[in-house]
């Protein structure tokens, strides 16, 4: 047991940061969830894949570095303790490649992720719909084939920076005949779709701060060709799960940025805190615990990984621990800021580089989406504890 | 990094639960909490015959350590089966005669300690508590007061604790063992020690508490279906693994750190502490909670596991004092 890097693993640390260290942009970026933050981060993902840098987990032929976990690991963390921007393609990073991995053929693996790596094609994920969020197997829009390929129907919404976004994937049902309404699951396709396509209609929304980069989807026989599904048509519900627990688990959210952010927080706290105001301390203290927890939760769940493990049902243990903890972590900071705290990020005065309060904002979003923590909780105790299935 | 037990360690853990099992220590709670320390005792030269206080005694003194990620292990087995004794204590006095330097001194105790013939206790006064636990049951007594450390002749009567298996009473009088400037140092390591395994034991002790819910709310049924059906029972116990969960990480890192002599290794454990603390009470107040008025009953073994989990949480660093020194610069 030991938590020891090796020489190699040091090295890469130490490459990661000597580039970050030249590239991350001295002033913060605008933020991605507008038109303006969006191009400028599109452009850091082109720096950021001209040396190889956006993906390092991926082969070297799809433009990444062929990291280990524990590298890639070490290279989140750098990345964020340099300060750097928020990933605008961490939908089709961390969501549609890994599906890919799983599922895609050669040809879309060779056509599809190069693209990604480069910022070049952004993805967003068009898998909610108005009447199917928590529950969704229900979903209602359509894939009916047609002449080499389907023709999607129907509405998505919640699709974060699809306002912006090139391209998106998401789940259809197939042949109408097959919905049986017992068998939810059944007879669903995978597809991608560009959101510029004939018969797309993208009305963006705003969300809680009002920045306008989430959007809903409107579809009217959108014409997909038969490259552009995703698995076997019929089984996009098994396709899709395996992208869950990506997205749940260790790649949407590694640990590097907690750790970051906590450090940010012990700074404003020694900055000037009332010494006085303990129950304040303890909350910092907390924030700083919980970090670390999670980071060394990540390290042994990457120590099973590399020892032959598979990620399983405990990454809806991260969900909700990374979830509470960036609220927490927020919470704490703007009550350190006092008056300040208030401030939107877009307030001249805004302290702090701003961070905290756009951070808090999106923080909040954390229990409810990538599967709320009703039902993460509802998974840990079925699959983790042996309960029951009770009435959902 | 391999941030995992080995398949040692992992056998080790085994055959602890498996001796404890099969001792059932419930009764040896109940005897040691009415004064009768002969099953306790008889407990102890088990675990000593497992090699549980070895771990804590260096190989020059007939020990196997300090083992600090083995030590966890084992004290993680003994909080799930709630074994009573000056356990914890035993261990940081076995630390602090460790540092000590003073090698007679050493040479009396410790091969004494490793060989399971002495249960001792510690109690140090510059800390924030007056008490040394289980003194009445203990062969010796170590109090330690600025740079001196003296063995004690007596103590005052047993306060009752949450834990009634818990004894703590003030150690009195005695004669001073040594007299050096390493005693300080040294019992910073003890209170370290001692920490780090109470934090182990605390998150053995939640996992008994959530194990035992969970198979309660799988069998007891209300309005006709099985109350682990309930979303919100089901909830609180996700909460309960949430809790254990990440805690045992900060425990075992903790311990790697020891091991090692990091620096940082005194803010790990305290951390460790307040943490694995903190979810053996959550765990405790949620077993209670799913248990209905059955975990309310003293009759019932569960309510051994659930008053020993408050009384940890203040013993070897309050939550307060732990958490201050996670951001101690
Ligand atoms: C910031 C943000 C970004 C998002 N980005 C995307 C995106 O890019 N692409 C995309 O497809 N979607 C996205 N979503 C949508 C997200 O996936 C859904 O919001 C989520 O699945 C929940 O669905 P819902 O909002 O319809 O809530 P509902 O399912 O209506 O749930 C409402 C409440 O009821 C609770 N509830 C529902 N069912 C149960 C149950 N069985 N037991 C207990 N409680 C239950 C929920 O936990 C929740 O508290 C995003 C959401 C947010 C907030």
């Amino acid at each position: 047991m030991d938590l020891d890097f090796t020489a190699e693993e040091e090295a890469f640390r130490a490459e990661a940061r000597a580039w970050l260290a030249t590239r991350v942009p001295a002033a913060p970026l605008p933020s991605l969830e507008t038109a303006e933050g969006f191009s400028a981060h599109r452009a850091w993902e082109r720096t950021l894949s001209a040396d190889r840098w956006s993906v390092v987990s991926w082969p070297e032929e799809y433009g990444g570095r062929g990291a280990s976990i524990l590298e890639w690991l070490i290279f989140e963390e750098e990345y964020y303790a340099a300060g750097a921007p928020g990933r605008v393609s961490q939908n089709g990073i961390n969501l549609l490649a890994p599906t890919l991995f799983e599922h895609g053929t050669d040809e879309q693996l060779a056509r599809i992720l190069p693209p990604m790596a480069s910022g070049d094609v952004i993805w967003a994920q068009a898998w909610s719909e108005p009447e199917a969020g928590s529950d969704l197997a229900s979903l209602r829009s359509t894939a009916v084939r047609t002449d080499g390929g389907w023709l999607l129907s129907g509405q998505k919404t919640w699709s974060s920076r699809a306002a912006f976004a090139d391209r998106a994937f998401g789940l259809f049902r197939g042949d109408q005949g097959d919905t049986k309404a017992a068998e939810p699951h059944h007879g669903l396709t995978y597809l991608m779709f560009p959101l510029d396509a004939h018969g797309v209609t993208v009305r963006p929304i705003g969300r809680l701060d009002g920045k306008p980069a989430f959007a809903e989807l409107f579809l009217d026989d959108v014409f997909v060709p038969d490259q552009d599904v995703i698995g076997e048509p019929g089984q996009g519900w098994r396709v899709a799960m395996s992208t869950t627990g990506n997205e749940r688990g260790l790649t949407l959210r590694s640990p590097g940025r907690f750790t970051a952010a906590a450090d940010r927080l012990v700074a404003l706290w020694r900055s000037g805190a009332d010494p006085g105001d303990t129950a304040l301390r303890d909350r910092v203290a907390d924030a700083v615990i919980g970090a670390r927890a999670y980071q060394l939760f990540t390290y042994a769940g990457a120590s099973r990984i590399a020892a032959g493990g598979a990620v399983g049902a405990e990454t809806s243990l991260n969900k909700v621990f990374w979830s509470e903890l960036d609220i927490a972590l927020h919470e704490t900071a703007l009550d350190l800021l006092g008056p300040y705290g208030e401030l939107s990020d877009t307030a001249g005065e805004a302290p702090a580089r701003g961070s905290w309060a756009e951070g808090y904002t999106f923080s909040l979003a954390g229990p409810i989406y990538a599967g709320t923590n009703e039902i993460q909780r509802d998974i840990i105790a079925e699959r983790l504890l042996g309960l029951p299935k009770g009435r959902r | 990094m391999r941030f995992l037990l080995d398949d040692e360690q992992q056998a080790f853990a085994r055959s602890l639960d498996g001796m404890l099992e099969a001792a059932g220590t419930p009764a040896v709670v109940r005897a040691w909490a009415a004064g009768d320390t002969a099953p306790g005792r008889a407990l102890w030269s088990r675990l000593a015959e497992a090699g549980v206080f070895a771990l804590a005694v260096p190989e020059q003194h007939d020990g196997l350590g300090p083992l600090p990620v083995e030590l966890g292990v084992a004290f993680t087995e003994m909080g799930r089966h709630a074994v009573p004794g000056p356990l914890v204590e035993t261990v940081a006095v076995a630390a602090f005669l460790d540092r000590l330097g003073d090698d007679a001194v050493a040479a009396v105790w410790l091969p004494a300690i490793a060989s399971g013939k002495t249960a001792a206790s510690l109690c140090l006064l510059s800390d924030d508590s007056p008490y040394a636990l289980d003194a009445h049951a203990a062969d010796a007594v170590f109090v330690v007061e600025g740079d001196a450390v003296r063995l004690a002749a007596a103590s005052g009567p047993v306060q009752p604790s949450a834990d009634p298996a818990r004894r703590p009473a003030r150690p009195l009088g005695g004669t001073v063992l040594a007299r050096r400037p390493e005693v300080a140092a040294a019992a910073g390591h003890a209170a370290d020690v001692a920490a780090l395994v109470t934090a182990a034991q605390a998150l053995g002790l939640g996992r008994t508490l959530l194990a035992r819910t969970v198979e309660h709310a799988r069998r007891r049924t209300q309005f006709g279906v099985v109350i682990g059906s309930f979303q919100t029972v089901k909830h609180r116990l996700a909460d309960a693994l949430i809790a254990l969960e990440f805690a045992q990480p900060l425990v075992r890192a903790a311990a790697v750190a020891l091991a090692a002599h990091d620096p940082a290794a005194g803010r790990e454990i305290a951390a460790a502490k307040v943490t694995a603390c903190e979810a053996a009470c959550a765990a405790a107040r949620t077993a209670l909670q799913i248990h209905g008025a059955l975990g309310y009953t003293a009759e019932f073994d569960l309510s051994l596991w659930i008053r020993k989990a408050r009384a940890l949480r203040s013993a070897w660093g309050t939550p307060a004092a732990c958490r201050a020194r996670v951001l101690a610069p």
